[in-house]
């Protein structure tokens, strides 16, 4: 067993799978989300995940997984709402009703977290912002060998069984309920006629984005949440007119934005003479705009009305 | 403690941190409102949170040049030049590709935001980056406040208030009606870049008092308030400017004289609590408003129709009908009209017929037009057109 293969499973295997899953798993709701033109839910989603989370923490007292879960999608389902009443009952465009809701649950969540004892847990602002990939490391790894062996496996951070759970759920959602979803996200006023209740399906995807990026929250942070709900799909978007094959290239590049990413930032640095590696997750997100800016520049399908078929 | 505050009395950082926060959001509401009106506030999301690679960019070169790192006009530059590639970064995905507004917003300002994060993560293993402190420009950070900096903040608001001023009339007609502004020949294109400009000038001086996460929402949520309070654009700018400033003068304020409160977040807090308050109680817009207008047209449709019911002797079932009538003094408990509403059904009555014959005349077509139910005819006609029309009502109304 060479000696790079044993830190590699221990160091770097889980993060990146981590990683993977997250970015995965983001961008599989991303897609319907660009395509409705709510992009900017999955920004206002990622940012009010902290809220929930902390206020989880004061109900419970502890960082454990479910009532954080919990929390954020409750905090997420309350963001939804309120923009959706300011913006008909005060006649508000979407954007600025988003934008007063998301900061103002931000800035709340923050305020909590800065004002309770969270000395104890591994709870604060930065890490809401942007994760802590690096940390989810596999102590008891001792090589490839570990993958089967049933010790080392039980301790594998538990963040991962948790994102991959996330995964498998969003993944079977999209894939259970594709058809009403695709109709609803193209043509609303047709689906609405077909009997498919379109306004649970949105209500459904914004859900569904909120597990996703509750899950991948611990991971990668919220803010990075964001490039990973919209860069993946948006490459996609550039290199195809067909939803399916978008939704397969949003996974590829997401796939590829969270290895690359990894990698770059543990070891790019050593390569070029540093000591430190850098932020993981911010490189993930880096390297996810470096993907959408070739797609944008060299996608066969950049232009609005899609120029190429395929 | 928090009077003491308000005052300006509790030592020299606070005062100075207070000043500049009223500043901050005085200049934030006024450029927020063209934003808000020309449906482009999520842009300043993209800008603020575009500062961050530049912070990190012009320490690293502050730092390769042999000086201070740390120092502001340096940081606020670095800031400056990065938002502004950002937001470019949004144009250019908005109009060369297929990708709509929103979803340019959100990739730009997350992979600006991530890269920021990874130069970050450099300059923490740098040898002079160690106590950089650079995060407190994620959150804002008001503790260690220098004369110089708050100078230079104010002196940046009060740049930007001027150019607010001085674009007044081109901002309002390109935010309102870019094409009417573009047919009577202003340079649209050039008054927009000035708007985002103006946005991205009070991101990079707000970075230091409320961090380029929340400074967005000073833009937003005061203009979002104020737009509830008025109509009319001169108005609205000020009443926003007014908000923001008291938003940050108030929130500074209380973060002063209460431990840990980040100054930030409360002046973000105290902003909404501006637009919560507008979007309850606002008089015309506002939610009472509204209900208490829904409200007052539900019971002119019911008691109307219930008059009408009373006059030609039908029997009236709907509840809510019947409680409206009994509290107007309309009719007794058991149902059966009152001497009041005897007469204002008979009035009621005649209205309506009068109403059927105008709308049926064409010559009474511009009249016509008004009818929904509720308005008397009394008030669009004159008497001499009333008399005139009662003649065709025919002996039996009359």
């Amino acid at each position: 067993m060479s000696e790079f293969a044993t830190e590699f499973v221990a160091l770097s295997l889980t993060p990146m799978v981590i990683g993977t899953f997250a970015a995965i798993a983001c961008a599989l709701p991303g897609n319907f989300l660009l395509l409705r033109r709510q992009a900017l839910i999955g920004d206002a989603i990622s940012h009010v995940v902290l809220p929930g989370i902390v206020l989880a923490f004061i109900v419970t007292g502890s960082v454990t997984a479910w009532p954080m879960m919990i929390g954020a999608g409750v905090a997420a389902l309350i963001t939804v709402f309120f923009i959706e009443i300011i913006r008909r009952v005060g006649r508000i465009e979407p954007g600025a009703a988003m934008g007063v809701v998301f900061t103002a649950m931000f800035a709340a969540g923050v305020l909590i977290l800065e004002q309770s004892d969270t000395s104890g847990v591994h709870l604060d602002v930065e890490h809401a912002l942007y994760g802590n990939l690096e940390s989810l490391i596999w102590l008891d790894a001792d090589g490839w060998g570990s993958l089967v062996d049933p010790v080392a496996l039980s301790g594998l951070p538990h963040e991962l069984p948790r994102m991959g759970l996330a995964l498998v759920v969003v993944a079977a959602l999209t894939w259970l309920f594709w058809r009403p979803l695709k109709l609803s996200t193209f043509d609303e006023g047709f689906a609405q006629t077909l009997g498919v209740p379109t306004g649970a399906i949105g209500l459904g995807l914004v859900i569904v984005s909120a597990i996703a990026a509750v899950a991948a929250f611990d991971a990668v942070g919220s803010i990075i949440v964001i490039a990973m709900f919209i860069c993946p799909p948006a490459a996609a978007r550039m290199m195809t007119n067909r939803l399916e094959r978008q939704v397969a290239w949003s996974v590829v590049f997401a796939t590829l934005s969270a290895v690359l990413g990894y990698v770059l930032a543990g070891y790019g640095p050593l390569w070029i003479g540093f000591d430190n590696a850098v932020s993981a997750a911010g490189m993930i997100a880096t390297v996810s705009g470096a993907i959408l800016a070739l797609a944008a520049a060299f996608g066969p399908c950049r232009l609005r009305g899609g120029a190429a078929t395929g | 403690m928090l009077f003491e505050a308000l005052t300006l009395q509790l030592g020299y950082n606070a005062t100075l941190v207070t000043i500049g926060a009223t500043l901050l959001g005085l200049t934030a509401g006024a450029v927020g409102i063209f934003l808000y009106v020309s449906k482009r506030a999520l842009v300043s999301d993209a800008i603020s949170h575009a500062t961050l690679p530049g912070i990190g960019l012009a320490f690293m070169a502050m730092v390769l040049l042999g000086g201070d790192g740390r120092a502001l006009p340096g940081l606020l530059i670095g800031s400056a030049l990065s938002a502004w590639i950002g937001l470019l970064c949004v144009s250019w995905l908005t109009h060369r590709t297929r990708l709509t507004e929103d979803a340019a917003i959100g990739a730009v300002l997350s992979v600006f935001f991530g890269a920021g994060i990874v130069l970050l993560t450099v300059i923490q293993s740098m040898n002079s980056g160690r106590q950089a402190g650079l995060e407190g420009f994620l959150l804002g950070s008001t503790a260690g406040m220098l004369w110089n900096d708050a100078m230079i903040l104010a002196a940046g608001g009060a740049t930007v208030l001027a150019f607010v001023i001085l674009l007044y009339r081109s901002m309002s007609l390109v935010a309102f009606d870019p094409e009417f502004a573009a047919a009577s020949g202003t340079n649209v294109r050039r008054v927009e870049l000035a708007m985002m400009g103006l946005a991205l000038a009070v991101s990079v001086v707000g970075l230091k008092v409320v961090g380029l996460i929340l400074i967005v929402a000073l833009l937003i949520i005061p203009a979002v308030a104020a737009r509830f309070w008025s109509d009319r654009l001169k108005r609205v700018v000020a009443i926003a400017a007014g908000i923001g400033g008291a938003s940050g003068y108030i929130g500074a304020a209380l973060s002063a004289s209460v431990p840990d409160l980040p100054t930030g977040p409360i002046i973000v807090l105290i902003a909404f609590a501006f637009f919560a308050i507008s979007f309850l109680f606002a008089p015309g817009r506002g939610v009472l408003a509204v209900v208490v207008r829904h409200r007052r047209f539900q019971t002119r449709v019911h008691v109307r129709q219930g008059l009408l019911a009373l006059a030609q002797g039908q029997p009236i079932y709907e509840p809510l009908t019947l409680r409206l009538m009994r509290r107007a003094g309309l009719i007794r408990a058991d149902g059966v009209a009152t001497d009041a509403g005897r007469g204002q059904a008979a009035r009621a009555l005649l209205d309506e017929r009068r109403w059927e014959i105008l709308r049926a005349d064409p010559r009474h077509e511009w009249a016509a037009a008004r009818y929904d139910g509720l308005t008397p005819l009394e008030t669009i006609l004159t008497a001499d057109q009333l008399a005139e029309l009662d003649l065709s009502l025919g002996p039996e109304a009359a």
